[in-house]
This record gives C-alpha cells, sequence and structure tokens, in this order.
C-alpha cells in the first residue's frame, strides 16, 4: 500500500518535510520509490511563475532531442534547476534530471490559459512520445508554478540523492508518495502523483473499477487522457474532467467517484441533478478500496475516499499549515503542536477540502452539507 | 405361408427412426391408463398382443403351449404422433414402468416434413453444447492488493438503467452559487430513463403462454417489485395484455412489446386514457434471436376465446405477424418515426427501444439508433433464444450468437465514447445450462446493459421439460404437458400461477446472490460492471481473441 503526505500552507516548506513525514510511516511502504509534486514554488521559482516547468528526466541523447524539439516548437528556456546529485549506492542515477522553465512562443504569449494549457499538454505528450520506447526522454509536468520528481528507491535516500535536504527549493504545496507502483512492472509514469493541466493526485489502494473507467475516460476525446500505467491515474483525470471540462464545482467530484443511493438523493436540495450525474457519469463511478488526495490548478486540496472499503487518511494541522497523511504518525510529523480534536479522519460521505494556503478547512458532507473546523 | 404384399413394411416407419424410444416394462406396468391419457403426442397408446407361452406344471416336466391375449403399450410408428421425449408418462407412472429414451442414431428429421411442410415446433436450437457464455469465467480475483467485498454482508447495488442516457455535456444543468442546478429554461428533450433489476423477463406473449403460466409471471414479478424492493420488470411479448392489467398500477412493471402483426394495440390504444401508470417501456420487435428474419406466429390451435378477445382477431385462425413491419422501409425515417409515435402516445415519458435479432448487421442499426435522440436502447436476441413456434430449420441453422454480436456493439459504442449512452439488452441463450447469473454477469461484463431471460424462467419457475436436445418443443401445438404455452384449460390447470409466482420470486432472488457471489471477489459493489472485461478470461483461445478478452488455460 502506498504511503501519501500532502502539505499545503501558506509559508514556502521544503519538501523534506514531506520526506520526512513518509518516513514515520515506513513500516507501510516497501522504500521503492517516491514521487514528488510541488506547486506554489518559491525561492527563484517565486519569479518565475507566469512560465511553465518542464519537470523529467533524459538520457544524454534524450536531452539533445528535447532541447531541439523545445527549440523547434518555439519555447525559449528562460531558467533551468537542476539537482545537486550526490551519489547513493542504492541509488541507479539516471544521466539528467531538471526543471526548465520556458517562455511561451511568441505567438502563444497573448492567447487565453486555456489555449496555453492545452499547448503545454500537446508539448508534453509529444515529448513522452519521442522517449517512451528507450526512456530517453521522461516528462511528468510542464505547467507553471509546479515541479515534479520521481525516481526509483528509498524517499529518505532519494532525497540525499537530488541534495533535497540542502536545496533552496520550496513550495507552498508538496504532495510527497513513498512507493512504486509495485503492483506492475516499474515504470516511473507509474508513480504517483499524476498530473495534468494544474489538476493532480495520489491515491492509496487498487482501483477494481480500473477497466470501465480507463475506457470511459479514453473515449471523452480530451487530449492528455493517456498512459494509465497505474490504475490510479484515473483518479486525477476523472478530476480533471469533472472540474476543468466540465466545471463543476468540486466537491461534485464526490458525488461523481462515490454516487449517493437514490433514497439518500432525497436529503439533498440539489438531487435532480444528482440523479442525472450519477446516470450520465457512470462509468466514473469507484468501488474502492481508495483515498485519493488532490490539488487544483488554484491550490485548493482536499481528501475524499470510496464508499466502502475506506483506505486510511488523515487530515489535520493549524490554520496555514495543513496535512493530509495517510497515516497518523505522518501527521504528527508534520504537525506535532496541533489541536487533535480537530483531527479529521474522512468517511463515506466526506470530502475535506482545503482552501489555498491552508485557510480554510471545510468538510464537505454528501449527506448534510458543509461543516467548517478550521478558518 | 403369408403372402409378401403383408410382409412388406417397407414404407413405414420403426421406432429406431424416432427420437426418443418408449421403454416400457410389462412387469411393472399395472395398466392404469394414466400414460397414455396424458401424452400430448398420444405416441403411445394401449394395444393387444398375443402372447405364446409354454409353461410346464407338476413334478416332471412337461411343456404345454397356450396363447393369450395381453394388454401392453405401444409406442405408435406415425411421424405425426413421435414421442418427443417429454416424460409426461414418467411423471404420472406410479410404478416406474415407462420412460423415454434418447435414440441418438434418430432420423426424425428425415422424415418430418410429410405433406410438404417443413418441420415446424417451439423451443430452442437443438444445439446441446455449451454455448459461448459457458466457456467464459471471472479471473480478476481481488486478494492482497485490494480486499475482496462481502458478498452476504457488504450493500451491493445491482441495477441498471433503461432509457436514454445523456452525456455530461448534455445535462440541462448550470452552475448557480457554486452548487448544480437542473437548468429549467433549457428546452433540451430529457430521455426518460428507468432504473430495473439488470436481470428482466422477456418478452413471451400471452397467446404463446398459457393464461396460467403469464398470471404466474406478472405475479411474481409485481412480489419482486412490491415486497421484495427489486425492479424486476417483465416484457408482453406480442399480443397485447389483459385490458385490466393496463389500467391497473402494476403497468409500470411491464415492457409493452409492438410487433410487426401489431395484434393486441387496439386494445392497448384504446386503454391508454384510462392507465393510472405508464408502462415501464415500449418495446419494438423487428426480429428474434430464435427465429431470426421471421414474423411472430400464433397458430390456430392456440387461438382460443381469450386470446382471440386480447388480439382482436377470430378464433381458430393462424396468427402469423409478417417478418418485418410494413410500414419500414429505412430505419432512418420509418424505424425513427415509429419510435417517435410511440413516444408521442405517452408523451415522451415512456423509453421506447428496438429488438432485433443478433446479426452481422447489428452495428449498423446501432449506429443508426445512435442518431435517434429517441430511441432508448437497442434490445439483441441472440441465436439461443426460444420461440413458441418456427420453422425447425430458422431455429437450428440461422441466427448470431449473442456474445459476439453484444462485445462488437459496445466496443463500437467505446470507440464513439458513446457507451453509457445508449444500453444494450442481451438476449438469447442466458442459462442454457443453468449458469443463468454467471451468464448474465459475462455479459455486463461483454457490455450490456440488461439481459433479458425467456427459456430459463420458464424452466426454473413452471418445469418446462424442453431442452437442447429436442426434447418436448410442441409448444406450437398447444399441448404442452405443463401447461405452459397452452390455451387448453385441461392442460394449464395443471400450473398453478401461484407456485410459479413463487418460483419466479426464488429464482430472481437466487440470481441476486450469485451475482453477488460474482461481483463480491471482483471488488464490485456500487454500479454494475458493464464493460469489466479485464474480469473475464475465456478457456478457449479463439473466443478470448473474438471476444478481446484474455485466455486462461
Amino acid at each position: 500500500m502506498c504511503r501519501l503526505v500532502a502539505i499545503t500552507s501558506n509559508e514556502y516548506l521544503s519538501p523534506m518535510e514531506g520526506v520526512l513525514s513518509l518516513e514515520t510511516m515506513h513500516e507501510g511502504h516497501d522504500g521503492s520509490g517516491m514521487g514528488l509534486i510541488l506547486k506554489n514554488l518559491g525561492g527563484e521559482f517565486s519569479e518565475l511563475k507566469n512560465y511553465p516547468i518542464l519537470s523529467g528526466i533524459c538520457s544524454n541523447e534524450g536531452l539533445r532531442v528535447l532541447d531541439q524539439f523545445m527549440w523547434d516548437a518555439g519555447f525559449h528556456i528562460k531558467y533551468e534547476w537542476r539537482p545537486v546529485l550526490k551519489p547513493v549506492s542504492s541509488i541507479k542515477k539516471r544521466a539528467h534530471y531538471f526543471a526548465k522553465v520556458y517562455e511561451y512562443p511568441e505567438d502563444f504569449i497573448d492567447k487565453s490559459l486555456t489555449e496555453k494549457e492545452d499547448l503545454l499538454l500537446r508539448t508534453r505528450l509529444a515529448l513522452r512520445a519521442i522517449g517512451e520506447n528507450n526512456q530517453s526522454i521522461i516528462v511528468f509536468s510542464f505547467y507553471p508554478d509546479v515541479i515534479a520528481i520521481k525516481e526509483v528507491g528509498d524517499p529518505l535516500q532519494l532525497s540525499e540523492f537530488f541534495g533535497l535536504t540542502d536545496s533552496r527549493l520550496k513550495s507552498k504545496i508538496i504532495f510527497a508518495q513513498g512507493r512504486q507502483n509495485t503492483n506492475y512492472d516499474i515504470n516511473l509514469y507509474a508513480c504517483h502523483p499524476f498530473f495534468i493541466q494544474g489538476f493532480g493526485s495520489m491515491t492509496n489502494g487498487e482501483n477494481t473499477a480500473f477497466g470501465p473507467i480507463k475506457e470511459y475516460l479514453t473515449s471523452r476525446g480530451v487530449t492528455g487522457y493517456v498512459g494509465y500505467d497505474s490504475d490510479s491515474e484515473v483518479f486525477t483525470h476523472i478530476l480533471h474532467f469533472a472540474v476543468r471540462q466540465l466545471g463543476y464545482p468540486l466537491q461534485y467530484y464526490k458525488d461523481i467517484i462515490t454516487p449517493l443511493k437514490a433514497s439518500e438523493m432525497e436529503r439533498r436540495l440539489d438531487s435532480g441533478v444528482l440523479a442525472l450525474l450519477k446516470a450520465s457519469l457512470r462509468p466514473l463511478c469507484i468501488d474502492g478500496p481508495n483515498m485519493v488526495i488532490g490539488f487544483t490548478p488554484d491550490g485548493t486540496c482536499f481528501m475524499a475516499h470510496d464508499s466502502k472499503k475506506l483506505r486510511p487518511g488523515i487530515v489535520g494541522g493549524t490554520k496555514g499549515r495543513i496535512a493530509f497523511v495517510s497515516e497518523e504518525c505522518g501527521l504528527d510529523s508534520v504537525v506535532p503542536d496541533r489541536d487533535h480534536s480537530l483531527d479529521i479522519f474522512p468517511m463515506k460521505y466526506d470530502m475535506v477540502i482545503v482552501s489555498p494556503g491552508a485557510e480554510e478547512v471545510r468538510v464537505w458532507n454528501q449527506l448534510y452539507g458543509w461543516t467548517t473546523t478550521i478558518n | 405361408m403369408e403372402s409378401t404384399v403383408r410382409l412388406d413394411h417397407n414404407h413405414q416407419l420403426t421406432v429406431r427412426d424416432f427420437p426418443y424410444i418408449v421403454k416400457w416394462r410389462d412387469d411393472r406396468c399395472k395398466r392404469c391408463g394414466r400414460c397414455t391419457s396424458v401424452c400430448p403426442m398420444l405416441a403411445i397408446e394401449p394395444s393387444i398382443v398375443l402372447q405364446r407361452e409354454v409353461r410346464s406344471e407338476g413334478v416332471i416336466p412337461e411343456p404345454k403351449l397356450s396363447r393369450k391375449i395381453v394388454n401392453i403399450i405401444k409406442q405408435v410408428t406415425d411421424i405425426e404422433r413421435y414421442c418427443n421425449g417429454c416424460g409426461t408418462c414418467t411423471l404420472v407412472c406410479p410404478n416406474e414402468a415407462i420412460e423415454p429414451e434418447y435414440n441418438p442414431q434418430h432420423k426424425f428429421i428425415f422424415h418430418k416434413n410429410t405433406g410438404g411442410y417443413p418441420y415446424r415446433r417451439g423451443g430452442r436450437r437443438n444445439d446441446p453444447e455449451p454455448s459461448t457464455l459457458d466457456h467464459l469465467k471471472f479471473t480478476r480475483i481481488s486478494m492482497l492488493t485490494d480486499p475482496a467485498l462481502d458478498a452476504g454482508r457488504h450493500e451491493f447495488r445491482i441495477r441498471s438503467y433503461l432509457g436514454r442516457i445523456l452525456p455530461p455535456g448534455e445535462l440541462p444543468i448550470k452552475i448557480e452559487n457554486g452548487k448544480l442546478e437542473i437548468n429549467r429554461l433549457t428546452k433540451r428533450f430529457m430521455p426518460p430513463v428507468r432504473e430495473i433489476y439488470p436481470v428482466m423477463i422477456g418478452s413471451m406473449s400471452i397467446g404463446a403462454l398459457s393464461p396460467n403460466m403469464w398470471e404466474g409471471l406478472a405475479m411474481g414479478v409485481a412480489y419482486l417489485n412490491e415486497v421484495e424492493k427489486m425492479p424486476v420488470v417483465m416484457a408482453s411479448g406480442e399480443g397485447g395484455m389483459p385490458p385490466r392489467l393496463l389500467k391497473s398500477r402494476f403497468i409500470k412493471y411491464f415492457i409493452l412489446q409492438i410487433a410487426s402483426g401489431y395484434f393486441g394495440w387496439d386494445e392497448i390504444i384504446r386503454a391508454i386514457p384510462h392507465m393510472v401508470d405508464d408502462p415501464c417501456a415500449i418495446e419494438i420487435k423487428y426480429g428474434q434471436g430464435a427465429k431470426p428474419g421471421d414474423g411472430g406466429l400464433l397458430m390456430a390451435n392456440k387461438v382460443l376465446k381469450l386470446i382471440a378477445e386480447i388480439r382482436g382477431v377470430p378464433q381458430g385462425v393462424d396468427l402469423p405477424s409478417p417478418p418485418t413491419h410494413q410500414t419500414k422501409y429505412s430505419i432512418e425515417e420509418s424505424v425513427a418515426k415509429m419510435i417517435q409515435s410511440m413516444s408521442m402516445a405517452w408523451g415522451f415519458r415512456v423509453p421506447v427501444f428496438p429488438k432485433i435479432s443478433a446479426t452481422r448487421t447489428a452495428k449498423a442499426v446501432l449506429n443508426n439508433l445512435l442518431r435517434n435522440p429517441f430511441a432508448a436502447a437497442l434490445s439483441i436476441d441472440g441465436e439461443d433464444g426460444g420461440t413458441g413456434a418456427a420453422y425447425n430449420v430458422s431455429m437450428d441453422k440461422m441466427g448470431h450468437p449473442i456474445a459476439s454480436n453484444i462485445r462488437d456493439c459496445y466496443l463500437d459504442l467505446v470507440k464513439q465514447g458513446k457507451q453509457n449512452e445508449l444500453p444494450l439488452i442481451a438476449a438469447g441463450g442466458i442459462g442454457k445450462k443453468g449458469n443463468v447469473a454467471a451468464n448474465a454477469a459475462a455479459l455486463f461484463m461483454l457490455g450490456a446493459s440488461v439481459v433479458a431471460i425467456g427459456k430459463y424462467i420458464m424452466q426454473a419457475a413452471a418445469g418446462c421439460f424442453g431442452d437442447e436436445m429436442n426434447r418436448c418443443n410442441v409448444c406450437n401445438l398447444g399441448k404442452c404437458p405443463r401447461g405452459i404455452t397452452t390455451q387448453d384449460p385441461k392442460l394449464y390447470r395443471r400450473l398453478d400461477p401461484d407456485k410459479v409466482a413463487e418460483r419466479v420470486v426464488e429464482v430472481f432472488k437466487s440470481i441476486d446472490v450469485e451475482l453477488r457471489k460474482i461481483f463480491a471477489p471482483l471488488g464490485r459493489s456500487t454500479e454494475l460492471p458493464i464493460g469489466m472485461s479485464d474480469a473475464l478470461c475465456a478457456d478457449n483461445a479463439a473466443i478470448a481473441e473474438r471476444l478481446q478478452i484474455g485466455y486462461v488455460c
């Protein structure tokens, strides 16, 4: 089972906070890999918030191809961050790890954000396609103010390998996951958190409804609904589909993945809508056992579960610093001096939504509506 | 010396030519005559034979010859009075003295065309081999990476939708204060959708079925809905419905069928203003899996008073429906118009869907229906479906199996991203070998939203004798020995509608438990696993390849 930690804060944090939290949960993961997504970046990136950042790994040849491709596509490099790698015996080093900041191609500078997002997605997918067969190019994200780092190995050793302990790399949102997707072949594209156009998520547990959900998503005609090296990637794409493509408020994500029974819907003022959504989005209903932690482009973070098998998950913290973790000991590591009585163990009807900057913690209950616990 | 003419039986058949040979035991028979009186085919009759007996009495054997007349039960060798193997004789015999035995060397169909009339019968395809569905098994078992569910204690939602489902982009909803609301200003047509149990009772008409059988099924369905809260629905078949039922609140559990003969629709149209509720749906029958390209047929000997009244026809005449609707000359126009007309009759509140025989052209029908916003579903009936009357050649040699037809259609929908918009209803051979829940679940995973059962429920709820070895199969003659497919009161009196209803309830409750036992280990409970083909494998590589699923051995 994966161990997950997400931290959202009103101040810039070192990714080590996430890694150390994972370490406290070490008994629950096999140390087979780590995925990190950092959002709302600080340090040198705080001046580059409107420029897209390409995160990935390349071989020597792959880097040459990538640079040429990006040049040809009109993306001119503005800044590049590379981790200061330290040799760690158990980590197999690849040639180039990078986060490259680009300027948009000239003819896209004045385009809308939606058009820019589509360009970034198409570009990332093209790079993925070029390098997928020989793993010469592996790209995880291409989006402003977001960096993704993934590698095989123990999270603590990986953080040493990437030099994260001394790095100036900081962010207000940290998503960290401590395990490769060991249910399948080791493949970095199967490593959580997954990301698409500002939306990201990571998940605990195997998704038994993966087949029909994948089939439904891939037949939406939406660019980017590809990959699925992990059954958990669909959770990110359901989020993207519901909020970006359909324009639904975030809390309806919960109503889509775990629709209420007809008798339960009657309590809701929007019961008519719920019935329509339940039928129309029937293939997106999940059957667990899953716990999903995700974020949206504005920096809102959330946690939600399936409606039955409920993988563990807890949300807690203080105003300005909230963590979402798969085990309580992980939360104690991130926010030890919190009011434990405000810890939230979301259950089958709940979705915990934390506003950007961790200003407000609200629980959306499908039956009873909103409860604010911290604001 | 007898003349050679009298010894010449050359133009007679022997019992070895018949599909079933009646094994009668002289030593057990008490000559009560029950067997001969119940035989629907008059295939056995009391007869006499002259027996020669040599007996010795006394201390020293001294053979004495005597001759005596003995009563026996004799199988006749008239092709019209063949033993159909139903076994009603065995059922009523108090001494286990008689039993028909299948004769694999029979030459029945070589001879069953006297008068130039090919063999006609009821029943199903005479193919005892397991169907494709019985080669499928569920192989994605939740193990250590995800926990299996508890079929006995977890909550399962085994439901499906019947009706056109709008894609999310076309739903009439708007965002208001951070919430979604129905946009009542939109003029968008909202297709009616029913939430039903995914296993339904397929079309069998009053006329094809006896009044007692039909009543038993209907009572069972009503009980399942009202008491067990299982929304099981039942289709009427062609030929209308009793007006009292049409005007009752129970009509919502029934799908009314309109077929090419339009039988019974005068009464239905007349009843519309008096209906207190809408029917579940309207099925427009364009084809039937058991006899594709053939119309319905109710033979004269079943058209008695009640049937004549409901159908609005004279008594005692054959009622053949044309092979196709007379108004149908193109799917784009005529079928669309018919769907719209039927929708209009109930104010567009009732889903209307066509039923076709499984065919290699099914995808063409599907794609046309996809473009018709009023088409609520597509029902496809495979070759292993049953019928009350058809030509043997139609049943045995015409048609398409349901499994690959449903799969092809579903994958076509997936290609277009419309797999959740037009539900596919699969029928024809579900439960052929008794594995009704497993066959149904396999069809869901191949892409069906609903399955319909006919023969299975007749066998399970009323003990129909029919099988794939041509046993019984005299539904067409009105001579059903179980009283299921006859209009003869002497025969249908045998069938207790209450017992049929009780069995219907038992059967569906047991299907429900078995479906849970299948879905639970797959880790699925909250939605029907439609299209979950990753859970399905075949034990035959060719089947696996054709259906695009895994192969296991």
